[in-house]
């Protein structure tokens, strides 16, 4: 059976598509089949943050809609072997997601061989994000260290518990909390939440953390997910958790701040 | 609080009142969360049946549900206005 993985978070802005874009690829990259869809219909943008946005033909809602099937609006990453996207579509009904044809599309999606389908939730609580999570067997929970996004945060957890199909047949989503834009030195500070005090407050498993990092900017400006970057802490923080994800254990890292030796120091412009 | 204290809580850093801050709502909305989802309705219908016979208002009526283990307790209080 694939393994259905909802990206969600409440708050918008926090690294939905971003993380999306990363986790799909590095399953991806470590052989595994793997599906993502953007359920964010009407804003449509996982397609340009992984570079195929003028390779979009037909879109989620057409294959609801029987307008074209699976395969004509599945489109290949140019980067990945293993590695599909099926964009949302941009019409402004929101209710063209209904429940029994995303049903059946994560149902093909499986018949098809994917081992993972990637869901990624748009922001909010609205359709669009229930759709996304109705069906997930584990959720990576994205939040930045900072007060809305924690808030937030909770209440999709209290959403996945209650309202997910899992839920209502009396079991449970596996919840992982994935934090990002983290940074050390503010923490060190007493500037930002640290990742014990989220962790505390959320009472979830940790899936990652995500360093802040100019590469995720770089990344998404160019099409490449940042995963690809592995000279990126950010890129190798996102590899790590796809680790953990394929139930390896791995330490976290990029948690304090560097030290940078004095020859680091010198040389960093020239580097 | 003598003037050490005040100095002292000056010092707080900020990530630590976003904490507790944090702490304090986000016990709140879970201990809402978990209220089915007809007791508003519940509450409103409650009303109009007392009102038919006593003139109360809204915030004159409190639904409260409580849970004990296995058992839910469902209590509703119901403020009369004085007798004329």
């Amino acid at each position: 059976m694939a393994k259905i993985i909802v990206v969600t978070s409440g708050k918008g802005g926090v690294g939905k598509t971003t993380t999306s874009a990363a986790i799909s690829s590095g399953l991806a990259l470590r052989g595994h089949k793997t599906a993502v869809i953007d359920f964010d219909i009407g804003l449509r943008n996982l397609d340009i943050v992984m570079d195929c946005e003028r390779r979009v033909v037909y879109d989620f809602v057409n294959v609801i809609n029987g307008e074209a099937n699976l395969r004509q609006a599945l489109i290949k990453d140019k980067r990945c072997e293993n590695l599909y996207i099926l964009p949302a579509s941009q019409t402004r009904d929101k209710d063209a997601l209904s429940q029994e044809g995303v049903e059946r599309v994560l149902k093909e999606l499986d018949e098809e061989g994917f081992e993972f389908i990637i869901c990624d939730s748009p922001a909010g609580i609205e359709h669009g994000a229930f759709m996304a999570l109705y069906f997930a067997d584990m959720a990576i929970v994205v939040a930045n260290p900072e007060v809305s996004s924690v808030r937030d945060s909770d209440r999709i957890l209290g959403i996945l518990q209650s309202k997910s199909r899992r839920a209502e047949n009396g079991g449970q989503v596996e919840e992982r909390l994935l934090l990002t834009r983290y940074n050390p030195a503010r923490v060190a500070k007493g500037e930002m939440l640290g990742v014990e005090d989220v962790e505390e407050i959320l009472a979830t498993k940790l899936l990652g953390v995500i360093p802040e990092s100019e590469s995720v900017l770089k990344a998404s400006n160019q099409g490449v997910p940042v995963i690809h970057d592995a000279d990126s802490n950010a890129g190798q923080a996102y590899g790590d958790a796809v680790s953990r994800l394929l139930g390896e254990e791995v330490d976290h890292r990029f948690l304090s701040v560097e030290q940078k030796g004095l020859l680091q120091r010198l040389f960093r412009r020239s580097a | 609080m003598s003037i050490f204290d005040y100095f002292r809580n000056n010092k707080k850093n900020s990530a630590a009142i976003a904490k507790e801050r944090l702490q304090i709502i986000v016990a709140h909305e879970r201990s809402q969360r978990n209220k089915p989802d007809y007791l508003p309705k519940m509450q409103q219908e409650l009303l109009e049946v007392i009102r038919r016979y006593v003139e109360v208002d809204q915030d004159q009526v409190e639904v409260q549900l409580d849970q004990n283990g296995n058992c839910s307790v469902l209590e509703l209080n119901i403020t009369l206005p004085e007798a004329r």
